[in-house]
């Protein structure tokens, strides 16, 4: 790979100029400079209980939590089902098949695998095909035959709305991206109030994940006349099934 | 882009007098002022948030070498490769070789404003690769030949109109239509085949967390992650002040650019890629690169004062709320960044003399500096590049510092010290005034220029001295 290694030009010339740049502070500070000073300011003095009070005084009682984000959420027309630990299959299994969907694709591995086929075997219902190998195998069919893709979440977030994925080899990345109907599963337990509590939370700060992200709803744009038009690239319709007790994300056990 | 030396002037002139232009921006920011204004509707709020996103931004410049060379070691750690260029030039030479390496010549971008400072489209473009713009405003500016005209919403001066007449030409079987949600439609349709066709995604990135080696990527329409997860290779570009520290400073820079963007709370992605493909994974890209690009921006870091100006998130609020923007559009800049952020960045970036009329495009309202999320002294900042543009001062860091320099200018103040500081000079100058003054104004020259949009002052009939002389003021 022609990757600058350390110690050539570009890189070095640039640190340098940083470098010179930031001796000049330590000059004589100009007349507008803040009256903390060059040496709080590097320190960021402050700045740290500051954020932890704002986002601290953000939160909500457990009970509206989830009123809040399905408020924020349903705002930008994402859909809401509700079920149950033991009935969850078969209301996504009929909820597709209402939508006329007729394949659904779940990760091989995924905890939603096993009571997927179950409820998916015979009938008229949506057939289930797994994400179960490298999708340079089967980028075809994942864009053009595949109508909805079904996966875990690791909470939602109540003050803005959003659920919080972490892709893995059990429910790939592209699960929650290429098919027009996205189907998440959620723990109405497992809120945040913020998306500053769940980053503290899930100590992304020492190990984070390879990929991780926020939904808040269907892929959308404004782009034309700044009017609002759903389903752009991504999934067109999000549906969240609220399961209390429901599976997490993580290999099948 | 523009090949010819930008003329603001008669550019913004132009403008003015198009009707559609004044109409599209009007109807824009009108929306997206609301919008925001919504958002922040507790000032108390407002100014604490406010408070906390420049922190960060202030914090992360304060250490921004090490915070760099901590996100370099990071990424790498991830597996993340890094390159750094200096220039354009050599960000485009990077990109290039990279995707040379792969043998890819079909690119789909996310919407990166760094990639527009490259001009990367026309560079892949002139070295055989197809690089299309997958954001649906940029998709439309890229079909019609243009540059974008705002920096979030790059399709804002043509309405639907307009797009449906663009997508009937250029875009082959495409339906006649003016319904928002068929032209997205048929865009949804050629893109998602590009997306799958792709041999390499090239994105932007909001910000870069050294603690942990994370490139942060905020969309609402998937593009975005279609182009950094589906193609096996993916290509990120940032300037070298989008790091910040930690992950904890993403939070509240978050909340703070998509509301100030376009008044939402959250975008609909929020796409935190921390590593390639890894061991297992069935899909994501199995490279992921970094090209971090200086192009002027360690120069401007030089100057304390001057640094602010490297704080801004690319809002665009500045844009929407700027009297100027909003009336003669984002084109008439012939600038990648218009507004008033692009009237400090621009010049300094590409030099003084060469764009100091883009400095005089203000009135200096400040209702940039009022909505600006990280308090980026803009108005300030403008008088002194102004000062600095026409006057050489000792070790001042701007390009061309000192080089707008107008001789007439220079001459015209001369003379005026002059006629004030002798005492029979100013008394013949008075006269002159007073007695002549009823005359009309002459439209000649600057003078002409002047009063064509003003009204010329009209002097008093006697002057104060004389006035106060027959008062029995006596003569000092």
């Amino acid at each position: 790979m022609p990757e600058t290694a350390p110690g050539t030009s570009a890189r070095d010339r640039i640190l340098g100029r940083l470098r010179m740049g930031r001796a000049v502070v330590a000059g004589p500070a100009p007349a507008h400079a803040a009256a903390a000073g060059p040496a709080a300011e590097r320190a960021g003095a402050g700045a740290a209980p500051a954020a932890e009070a704002f986002f601290a005084a953000k939160t909500w009682p457990p009970a509206e939590r989830l009123a809040r984000l399905r408020r924020c959420m349903e705002a930008v027309k994402a859909e809401f089902v509700e079920a149950t630990a033991a009935t969850w299959p078969e209301v996504v299994r009929d909820f597709l098949r209402a939508a006329g969907a007729r394949s659904l694709m779940a990760g091989a591995g995924s905890p939603l695998a096993a009571p997927l086929a179950a409820a998916c075997a015979g009938g008229d219902g949506p057939s289930l095909v797994l994400y179960d190998r490298p999708v340079e195998e089967i980028k075809a069919s994942l864009f053009s035959s595949v109508d909805a893709g079904i996966t875990c979440c690791l909470g939602g977030i109540a003050e803005t709305g959003g659920l919080v994925l972490c892709p893995s080899p059990e429910e790939p990345r592209l699960l929650s991206l290429v098919p027009p109907i996205h189907l998440v599963l959620l723990d109405p337990a497992r809120l945040w109030d913020t998306l500053w509590q769940a980053v503290r939370e899930l100590a992304w700060a020492r190990s984070i994940p390879r990929n991780a992200l926020v939904i808040s709803g269907p892929s959308k744009t404004a782009d034309i006349e700044q009017t609002l038009a759903y389903g752009v690239h991504g999934p067109k319709r999000l549906v969240v099934v609220l399961v209390p007790g429901g599976p997490t994300p993580g290999p099948a056990r | 882009m523009t090949a010819s030396q930008p003329d603001f002037h008669a550019s913004s002139v132009a403008a003015l007098a198009d009707p559609q232009i004044r109409a599209n921006f009007r109807r824009a920011m009108d929306g997206l002022m609301a919008k925001r204004a919504a958002l922040f509707a507790d000032p108390a709020e407002w100014r604490a948030l406010r408070a906390l996103g420049t922190a960060v931004r202030t914090r992360t410049l304060a250490n921004l070498p090490e915070l760099l060379e901590r996100l370099e070691e990071r990424c790498r750690g991830n597996g993340i490769a890094v390159h750094w260029a200096e220039t354009t030039a050599e960000a485009n030479a990077a990109v290039l070789a990279i995707l040379r390496a792969h043998g890819a010549t079909r690119v789909v971008k996310g919407k990166s404003m760094v990639s527009e400072e490259m001009h990367l489209n026309d560079f892949l473009e002139s070295h055989g690769v197809e690089s299309l713009e997958s954001d649906l405003g940029e998709y439309i500016v890229q079909l019609d030949h243009e540059m974008p005209s705002h920096i979030i919403m790059p399709a804002i001066h043509k309405d639907g109109r307009q797009i449906a007449r663009l997508f009937g030409e250029k875009i082959r079987g495409a339906k006649r239509t003016e319904d928002v949600d068929e032209l997205t439609g048929i865009a949804r349709g050629v893109l998602r085949q590009k997306f799958e066709e792709a041999d390499a995604g090239v994105s932007g990135v909001n910000c870069a967390v050294a603690e942990t080696g994370t490139l942060v990527l905020i969309e609402n329409e998937g593009n975005g992650r279609m182009s950094t997860h589906v193609p096996p290779l993916h290509i990120a570009l940032m300037g070298i002040e989008k790091v910040v520290e930690r992950l904890e400073d993403v939070p509240p820079l978050l909340a703070l650019l998509c509301r100030s963007a376009t008044g939402q709370t959250i975008t609909t992605y929020t796409n935190l890629i921390s590593g390639p493909r890894g061991p297992g994974e069935k899909d994501g890209p199995r490279e992921v690169h970094l090209v971090i690009l200086d192009n002027g921006r360690s120069r401007i870091y030089l100057d304390p004062e001057l640094r602010a100006t490297l704080r801004c998130i690319r809002c665009g609020a500045c844009m929407n709320h700027c009297p100027v923007y909003t009336r003669i559009g984002g084109h008439a800049y012939e600038a990648v960044y218009p507004g008033p952020i692009g009237k400090i960045l621009t010049p300094q970036v590409e030099g003084v003399k060469a764009r100091h009329e883009l400095m005089h495009a203000s009135s200096l309202c400040g209702a940039c500096v009022e909505v600006c999320p990280v308090e980026i002294p803009i108005t300030e900042l403008l008088i002194r590049l102004r000062r600095e543009a026409s006057h050489l001062e000792a070790g001042s860091p701007v390009l061309e510092a000192g080089q707008a320099r107008n001789p007439w200018e220079d001459r015209a103040w001369a003379l005026w010290r002059r006629l004030h500081a002798s005492v029979p000079a100013y008394r013949m100058l008075s006269r002159l005034v007073t007695r002549l003054g009823r005359l009309p104004a002459p439209r000649l020259g600057p003078l002409g220029a002047w009063t064509g949009a003003r009204t010329a002052p009209r002097p008093a009939s006697r002057s104060l001295h004389e006035l106060a002389r027959d008062r029995g003021v006596p003569d000092a």
